[in-house]
């Protein structure tokens, strides 16, 4: 960690948002994470995302477990809410406040101990309850904070630090993701900026559960040649669906794009996702392509990378429950309490 | 774009854009961070090599390096550098055991200076330490030139000049004083084996309009009148006094009418208050004591009353521009203003003079009736005959006068010790890392937010009653240590290795002023529109990297670095390395080693 704070100065032409904000703006406090851990640059592609969208800080949630990647939450935003909560129960903990104040951003993070190993149960759950929330892994296949042993997402024959070789297959946070009905599943690289920033703001506008599988890799504990979450064997495998532009719906009318060109995807605000090259031949809203395109680069020893999955008829948790329109945060105490008329007038419907 | 070749010395000697800037190129983030650490004596020793005359000019600079501030650049003011100067002189101890050594044994060889303002003395600094005899001429009894005679004492007290050019006489000068060279012939004839001229630009013009020549007895010239002020033949001047100018001697014009019995002094400027030449803070002085400057006011005719000036009338115009984007002064068409006066200095401009050079000697001169001169060793197209400061290519200022001295200095020893002149020593580089531990560097990297302090001024009502009394007392050592904090230490250069490098983009995310981009290469033009901030700063270079593993290269943008290290901090293979920078231009004493 470094011991000086970062310095206010920043570049002149910064450009402010339409809120006012340059994107230094948005930035936490500075990292204790060690140099060059892919998880800063998470941080930094959010703190851009959320610039870029002109996220109003005090209307996102930022909610963590435990491990290295669940500091991050504090590295971006620090004028939002945030959890940092118990190890693998960051979904429990989201699921509480998107009950509570469904109005809100919410931006789980977590990594693959946290939700691969002690918290898969949770994550399988919070898949499967649709909560509509912004969900990251920083997927390093290693447990950094405990130096360096192989993790569930460590893939088949990859080596730790110390030499070990993991002799299981891994867990596919993404293919596991498609499967439990996640309606938005991407999987990107800390290292590719330019196609992390529009998956996060994709994933944010997103109506449902959004997931996004990212790798990044633990320099300290698992960047060594023979791991296959390093920085050079991520670069080196590295399969991307091609460049993707993220155009929030207000800005919509000044950006043109070439007519056919691209796959344009609008989300329910009127926000579009633009696939460019490979990106405009794959069918993103095929579930079993989206696991044969994961499984058939895997095979390959590749790390099939971009908008894997999106399905936008699905309801959210709250649509499912029929919950009133009403955030529950701001039901007074009659709305809550109604009277004893009112309860004589369920009780009758019991007669 | 190619690879930054980084060993070239005018690389990262650019980066450092103070030193740059410098015509003397004195390291500064080196003395600064030397009075931080309160070693004032040996900031001073680093200016005293590079300028010769820290206490003078941290008092009277043009300071080329200020506008070049990088600081200047993330925020509204430069560090104060000047005024840093000065505290290292001001607070420094006895530094006379650290000068050079002068030889008993000469080397045979005797140069004659004439002059004896700041270029002639750097001449004189630079060869006596290397054995030659100089003899130094001057016509007036007192030495320091221009920094004498045309800098008021209340911006420069004498024991402060007196104490650096004694620094220099000391040395063992055969001073000739009061003898004025008449004919550059007869000078030849004593068997000098090289003359430095160094006589300044020592002709100041009257403005001649009508009712000039009826007036003229109070119609002085600004750096002649001022001269007569130093030498204490002038101790007092008219209640209205008009000061014609807009320059910096127009300003010591102004403050020094006021303190010798002007009570209305008036500043005219022909143009716009955007136009003047004078440095801003001199203006700031002028205005601060309460004179009023009144722009586009264009001279007309001095005005008379019973046979004595008694006001002049002035044409009030406004700016125009033509169709070729020049400038024009236009008149108004209000009435002519007048305003009435005892004595008017004209500080209009002063102009080089040589009619003691016979021209027959072989000293070509230009139209201007300025030398001709090679600009890099000052040799005229006499062998060895050599000029510098004012002299050399017309008026500026004492800092690029040292400079010229240097340059001379050298070019003189060069031909003395039958060398190439135009084979000059490189300079003297070093490049060291500041690493001393895990994130910790040899200098200070939390570089402070504060704006620049102001240097504390003493009380008006005393200085507008004491022609001798210094106006800034300077910063106390609190004050100083606060603005020393302000500097971003540019010599400590980000240095970058690409073979180290696993692009983990560490350095990208921290980056404060987002200087770093890893991207595809193009050439300059293109790349600099391709950096995560564009890079419109022509002026400031592209470090850009070997081709790295992704086929990517690096790309700095060196305009905005705050050199606080912090890419190197969080770089986890050290790709990134702070170094410091020392750059010194190589002087007389650094060339014929053997």
């Amino acid at each position: 960690m470094s011991y000086i704070r970062k310095p206010k100065f920043q570049h002149p032409d910064l450009q402010t948002n339409d809120l006012g904000f340059t994107r230094r703006d948005y930035e936490g406090t500075l990292t204790t994470l060690c140099g060059g851990c892919g998880h800063d640059s998470i941080s930094a592609a959010i703190i851009q995302a959320a610039a870029e969208m002109s996220l109003e800080p005090h209307r996102v949630a930022k909610i963590s477990g435990i491990g290295c990647s669940s500091k991050i939450p504090s590295y971006f935003l620090s004028k939002s809410h945030g959890f940092n909560s118990v190890h693998g129960r960051m979904p429990s903990v989201a699921t509480g406040a998107n009950l509570a104040n469904k109005n809100l951003h919410y931006v789980g993070i977590s990594g693959d101990g946290d939700s691969a190993s002690i918290g898969l149960g949770q994550f399988c759950h919070i898949v499967r309850r649709r909560i509509n929330m912004l969900y990251i892994v920083a997927n390093n296949g290693t447990y950094g904070l405990t130096k360096g042993q192989l993790s569930a997402t460590a893939d088949l024959g990859s080596k730790t630090k110390a030499g070990d070789e993991s002799l299981y297959d891994n867990i596919d946070m993404a293919t596991l993701a498609i499967e439990l009905g996640a309606s938005f599943v991407a999987r990107s690289f800390s290292g590719d900026k330019q196609q992390l920033i529009p998956l996060i703001q994709a994933g944010l506008t997103h109506k449902g559960f959004a997931f996004i599988d990212v790798v990044s890799p633990c320099v300290t504990f698992n960047n060594t040649d023979f791991s296959t979450h390093g920085y050079k064997n991520t670069w080196e495998n590295y399969v991307s669906l091609g460049q993707i532009d993220f155009v929030p719906m207000q800005k919509e009318i000044t950006t043109s794009y070439a007519a056919g060109k691209d796959k344009e995807i609008t989300l329910h605000d009127g926000s579009v996702i633009h696939l460019h090259k490979a990106g405009k031949n794959y069918d993103p809203s095929n579930k079993e392509n989206a696991i044969h395109h994961i499984n058939t680069h895997k095979k390959n020893g590749e790390i099939a990378t971009g908008l894997l999955y999106i399905n936008q008829s699905t309801s959210d948790f709250h649509e499912l429950q029929d919950t009133v329109d009403k955030s529950f945060n701001e039901l007074s105490f009659h709305d809550l309490c109604p009277g004893n008329e009112s309860l004589q007038d369920i009780n009758h419907t019991f007669k | 774009m190619k690879p930054t070749n980084i060993k070239n010395p005018d690389y990262f000697h650019k980066v450092v854009d103070c030193q740059w800037a410098c015509p003397a190129h004195t390291p500064v983030p080196e003395y600064i961070r030397l009075i931080t650490e309160k070693r004032y004596s040996d900031a001073y020793m680093i200016n005293w090599h590079s300028n010769v005359f820290p206490g003078i000019l941290g008092r009277t600079c043009d300071r080329p390096c200020e506008p070049a501030c990088r600081r200047g650049r993330v925020e509204e003011e430069p560090v104060a550098i000047c005024r840093l100067k000065r505290v290292a002189a001001d607070y420094k101890s006895d530094i006379r055991d650290r000068l050079p050594t002068i030889p008993k044994k000469k080397n045979g060889r005797h140069i004659a200076l004439i002059g004896a303002g700041p270029a002639s003395l750097t001449v004189a600094r630079d060869l006596l330490p290397l054995g030659y005899e100089i003899t130094l001429f001057e016509k007036d009894h007192l030495s320091g030139g221009a920094m004498r005679t045309q800098i008021p004492r209340f911006r420069l007290p004498s024991e402060v000049l007196e104490e650096e050019l004694h620094y220099i006489l000391d040395m063992g000068i055969n001073c000739r004083f009061g003898e004025e060279i008449t004919s550059m012939k007869a000078l030849l004839h004593e068997g000098f084996d090289a003359v430095f001229v160094g006589t300044g630009a020592p002709l100041g013009k009257r403005l001649e309009l009508p009712g000039f020549e009826e007036a003229e007895a109070n119609i002085h010239t600004g750096i002649e009148w001022l001269a007569n002020v130093a030498f204490e033949h002038i101790s007092s001047i008219g209640k209205k006094v008009i000061v014609l100018g807009g320059g910096n001697t127009a300003m010591d014009c102004c403050r020094t009418s006021k303190r010798l019995g002007g009570e209305q002094v008036t500043v005219t400027v022909r143009s716009g208050f955007d136009e003047m030449k004078a440095s801003p803070w001199e203006i700031e002085d002028a205005t601060n004591e309460d004179i009023p400057i009144v722009n586009f006011h264009v001279p007309k005719r001095y005005i008379l009353k019973d046979g004595k000036l008694s006001g002049m009338e002035f044409q009030k115009v406004e700016k125009e521009y033509d169709s070729d984007g020049k400038r024009l002064l236009v008149p108004t068409g209000e009435d002519p203003v007048i305003i009435p006066c005892d004595d008017v200095l004209c500080a209009i401009g002063q102009e080089n003079s040589f009619p003691w050079i016979e021209r027959d000697l072989g000293i070509e001169f230009d139209q201007w009736e300025l030398p001709i001169l090679n600009k890099d060793t000052f040799q005229s197209t006499h062998e060895k005959i050599f000029f510098g400061g004012d002299s050399a290519l017309g008026p500026d200022n004492i800092i690029t006068a040292v400079a010229h001295g240097h340059d001379a200095a050298l070019s003189i020893h060069l031909i003395c010790q039958n060398q190439d002149i135009n084979d000059r020593p490189v300079p003297l580089t070093r490049l060291n890392s500041q690493k001393m531990g895990i994130h910790q560097w040899s200098y200070e990297n939390d570089i402070s937010s504060d704006v620049r302090y102001a240097v504390p001024h003493a009380q008006k009502e005393k200085t507008l009653n004491d022609l001798n009394l210094e106006v800034e007392l300077g910063f106390d050592e609190e004050l100083a240590f606060n603005e020393t904090m302000r500097c971003l230490n540019c010599d400590v250069q980000t240095v970058f290795s690409d073979k180290l490098c696993i692009e983990c983009d560490a350095c990208v995310d921290i980056c404060p002023t987002d200087c770093i981009t890893f991207t595809g290469n193009s050439e300059e033009q293109t790349l600099r529109k391709n950096l995560l901030a564009p890079a419109k700063n022509s002026d400031q270079d592209i470090y850009v990297s070997d081709i790295l593993e992704t086929g990517r290269i690096m790309a700095k943008n060196e305009d905005l670095c705050l050199h606080c290290g912090l890419c190197a901090e969080r770089c986890p293979t050290s790709a990134w390395d702070m170094q410091k920078y020392l750059f010194n231009t190589a002087k007389a004493e650094n060339a014929c080693q053997n």
